[in-house]
């Protein structure tokens, strides 16, 4: 079995893989009822003895002792990491795994990526090497922060080309989350194509997640939940955005729900990786399938369904209604409609008591109505892990490489190209050690790039397919 | 004569228990239908060639399980060792902790070479068990990276340590979509590879098997379960024993010898189909009756017409008659659609097999020219029932069986390399374009063979 580690970065970073954290030990919870630590817990988790003197050995074997997070926090703040101490969820981490200063970075990438990132060199690097030696098998890094701030984008975009020289084997999976339009860091902009130049040539997938998104699932949850319609036949523990039945008894945070959404998503894409199942997908046939050009790995996420009924019988309707509510707009978890753009592959993970027919039923049923590139007429990869999320029966993350991403990159180069055309707020990252004007210019031409790759597959939606010639062989 | 099986990879490891599975409980069935000396001797000849006799009284399967990932392997020697009857070897497995990944090139050129030692000291051990070794079976997908590429390469090495055995290789063909998505890159370089190593590829076509369960078994929802039973099935239907000569007088002790023998008599033409008639749920079983003349007759046109199963068979087509040398336009479509042979092997078990007559198969118009039709046909027979079916036949073909799928899989590898999309995943493994273009050129040679038949 192999391990994966968790990298969280400043404050948005931090209070997603707080989420995280927490969810995960809910589900093993659920699935693990004799208390024995098991395979599917050492992904995430190290058994530790904590009552000899220092940091106590692993064990690897029996009773659960006392379970460590595979995970380094770093904030350039202490407000948020602080807060996680004094929580429920203080015995999870350990001081040796924390990293923070007490000025921040000042909405500033440059003060993250460049100030932080040297100061800050060996002792991540250092922390990095003892997490890493703990893994008997690591196999991915999962990198969480913001893109509009000035820690999480810089400071963890650093992370990133550090693991990549450190650690070149292993994965490095980013889980971004994308401003949005109204954001209140007016600097959000630069900070976010600075960043992106970093995820285009480092990652190995991205996942792109908007806040507005978030919003927009949490309200719609709510909605049902109060209309009636609904009301008490959703069983409580299985919104994708619930906390319920988990370690805390304080009152829940305004951005919890959004970011249990998040944290959802990265358990539902590990889980057969942890879990058995009768087709399994590993984190590393999700890169090996879904991105077919080194840069274009942006994978646009949805989870389904938002919440199970709370009746046991499962209507195949619903089960294929789960499926269609991955492709539809609404349900994706940044600003984009896959339906409507270009596919170049698809993943679909499903977990739960969910079988290959009916897996093929629905990729027959929804395939007319995507469009995907001519290469790839049946780009789709399927995973099946029979443990289903708690309080579900079944469930779905579809992972989609598609076009549909552009939109959100043309308006965040459109919001950089605002303020640098008029020389706004350069002074400040100008002023840095180390940051020039190329670095801006460079990072947008790397976004630019990148649109333009998209443009290009784009332009042969819908045109005359033509296979291309065969090799020919002398008879 | 004893068989090692190799199962490699997640899919030929489910695979390979229910193939145990199955041969096991056939054994121990008491659908038997014949002497009880014959059922002596086929339970005999049945544990020398899959099973090792152990202390405990509990069979041990002459097989190496190999995969990259441990999940897969832990749960079928429990599920095995549950069963009471038959077990896997507690130490013939190899797994390491991280997959390949789906990536052919990873099995191929990093996992391979870095773990052949410990996986042929595994086959070699087993090899020595066997008194006689009558060869490997392996089984694999292709669309995948450990069954696929690891796949290709452990048969490259046994074909080094065991010049003068036989290989089989039993190959899964994915389902043409929604597996793995550069399941296309795999399959290409897999059987190319193959071909080099490999006897023979013996394969099952997941769409097939899909279709047989929805319409023949009558099943609702399909698991993989499901599809891999009927697999295990089919395979035992081959492999158990029977009497390969007239005479009867012994079971065959070198099954895969007989196979190669009769279906692969040039190293051009290595792939294999497989068809068997009945299949049907368990419970419609007892309802149903069947004559040889039958049996034969639909299985006799499924060969011709190319039918994948026994339902929705096209009676139309005819083999061109001999001497017809302008054929009307009509009858030119039909000579299309019409599947030409190599050599084919019909396998019957049951009550009464010595009354069943064959000659059908022996029509010469079946087979191409240039082989005599004599030595393109032979037929197995065994009075031992199989699994609850009181009369069945097998049909083992080397014909165009498997020129569309082939031409499908290397039709879509080409678009795909044309545009250069994922190539990247391979040359990071030492996979370079060169070599998936040597790939395409030896499937291209076997795809137009085939078609010219």
């Amino acid at each position: 079995m192999t391990q994966s580690v968790v990298v969280q970065v400043g404050q948005c970073g931090n209070q997603v893989g707080c989420r995280f954290w927490d969810l995960a030990l809910r589900e093993h919870a659920a699935v693990n009822k004799k208390g024995i630590y098991d395979e599917a817990l050492s992904s995430f988790f190290r058994n530790v003895d904590t009552r000899s003197a220092g940091d106590g050995p692993d064990i690897y074997k029996g009773k659960i002792c006392s379970l460590k997070a595979r995970a380094l926090l770093i904030d350039m703040e202490e407000g948020v990491v602080n807060e996680i101490l004094q929580g429920p969820l203080r015995d999870v981490f350990d001081s040796k795994q924390l990293i923070t200063d007490v000025s921040g970075s000042g909405n500033n990438w440059a003060i993250g990526h460049k100030v932080y990132g040297c100061q800050y060199r060996e002792n991540i690097v250092e922390k990095l090497r003892k997490t890493a030696e703990h893994c008997d098998c690591l196999q991915c890094f999962f990198i969480i922060h913001s893109m509009g701030g000035g820690t999480g984008s810089g400071l963890g975009t650093f992370v990133l080309n550090l693991l990549e020289d450190e650690f070149p084997e292993v994965y490095r999976f980013v889980t971004a989350v994308y401003p949005s339009g109204e954001d209140d860091v007016i600097t959000s902009p630069y900070n976010s194509v600075l960043a992106m130049k970093e995820l285009n040539e480092h990652a190995d997938c991205v996942l792109p997640i908007e806040n507005e998104s978030l919003f927009d699932i949490v309200n719609k949850i709510h909605q049902m939940m109060n209309s009636g319609k609904l009301g008490s036949t959703v069983k409580p523990n299985s919104l994708v955005t619930s906390s319920a039945g988990i370690t805390k008894a304080v009152q829940e945070k305004p951005f919890d729900a959004m970011n249990n959404i998040v944290a959802n998503l990265l358990l539902n894409l590990t889980s057969s990786a942890r879990f058995e199942g009768s087709l399994n997908m590993d984190l590393n046939e999700i890169s090996m399938n879904l991105v077919p050009f080194p840069r274009l790995h942006y994978l646009v996420s949805s989870l389904t369904p938002l919440y199970t009924l709370a009746d046991v019988n499962v209507p195949s309707r619903r089960l294929d209604q789960m499926f269609s509510d991955a492709f539809s707009r609404d349900h994706q978890l940044i600003q984009a409609d896959p339906k409507h753009s270009l596919y170049l592959a698809c993943a679909l993970l499903v977990r739960g008591n969910v079988q290959v027919s009916d897996l093929r039923r629905n990729i027959e049923r929804l395939k007319p109505s995507l469009h995907f590139v001519s290469w790839n007429q049946e780009g789709w990869k399927t995973g099946l892990c029979s443990v289903p999320p708690v309080g579900h029966s079944h469930s779905l993350l579809a992972l989609a490489n598609n076009t549909c991403v552009k939109p959100t990159f043309m308006e965040l180069r459109d919001r950089f190209m605002r303020l640098y055309k008029k020389k706004a707020h350069l002074h400040h990252y100008l002023q840095v050690d180390g940051m020039e004007q190329s670095c801006f210019s460079e990072a947008v031409l790397s976004l630019s790039d990148l649109i333009e790759e998209y443009n290009e597959l784009d332009a042969t939606k819908g045109g005359p397919r033509a296979d291309p010639s065969r090799l020919k062989i002398a008879v | 004569m004893s068989l090692v099986t190799v199962q490699l990879g997640q899919c030929g490891n489910q695979i390979g228990r229910e193939v145990f599975n199955a041969i096991c409980s056939d054994v121990h069935g008491t659908h038997g239908l014949c002497s009880k000396k014959e059922n002596e001797s086929y339970h005999d000849a049945c544990k020398e060639r899959f099973f090792i006799e152990a202390e405990s009284g509990v069979p041990v399967a002459r097989a190496v399980l190999v995969d990259m990932e441990p999940k897969v392997i832990s749960q079928t020697l429990s599920i095995a060792a549950k069963s009471g009857y038959w077990k896997y070897d507690d130490h013939s497995h190899f797994c390491q902790k991280q997959g390949s990944g789906n990536n052919w090139a990873n099995g191929y050129t990093v996992h391979g070479p870095r773990h052949k030692e410990a996986i042929m000291n595994l086959v070699q051990k087993e090899a020595e068990k066997c008194d006689r070794l009558g060869g490997f079976f392996t089984i694999m997908s292709m669309a995948g990276g450990t069954g696929s590429g690891l796949g290709a390469f452990v048969t490259q090495c046994l074909r080094d340590a065991f010049p003068s055995s036989f290989i089989l290789n039993h190959v899964i063909w994915p389902y043409g979509t929604g597996e793995v998505i550069v399941q296309n890159y795999n399959s290409v370089l897999t059987l190319s590879h193959l071909y080099q190593s490999s006897d023979a590829l013996l394969v099952h076509e997941n769409d097939v098997i899909h279709k047989v369960c929805a319409q023949l078994m009558h099943m609702k929802q399909i698991s993989f379960k499901d599809v891999n039973q009927v697999i295990a099935h089919q395979l035992g239907s081959v492999f158990q024993p029977t009497y390969t000569a007239e005479d009867g007088l012994h079971y065959s002790r070198n099954p895969l010898g007989d196979l190669m023998e009769t279906l692969v008599p040039h190293p051009e033409f290595k792939m294999l189909g497989l068809r068997n008639i009945p299949q049907m749920p368990e419970n419609s079983l007892a309802y149903s009756t069947f004559s040889w003349p039958g049996l034969i007759k639909h299985l006799r046109q499924m060969l011709i017409a190319n039918a994948k199963m026994e339902e929705g068979i096209d009676w139309q087509v005819q083999p061109p008659r001999p001497g017809s040398s302008v054929p009307s336009s009509r009858s030119t479509n039909k000579l299309l659609h019409f599947n030409t042979s190599i050599a084919n092997l019909v396998i019957l078990r049951g009550k009464d097999t010595h009354s069943a007559d064959l000659g059908s198969f022996r029509d010469p118009s079946l087979y191409t020219s240039w082989l005599n039709p004599q030595d393109a046909f032979s037929a197995w027979k065994t009075p031992r029932a199989f699994n609850k079916y009181e009369k069945s036949a097998s049909l083992v073909s080397n014909s165009q069986f498997l020129l569309k799928p082939l031409d499908n899989v290397v039709r879509k590898a080409w678009n795909m390399f044309a545009s250069k999309a994922y190539v990247h995943q391979y040359t990071k493994y030492g996979i370079e374009e060169e070599d998936f273009l040597d790939s395409f050129t030896a499937l291209e040679q076997v795809i137009s063979s085939y078609t010219i038949l």
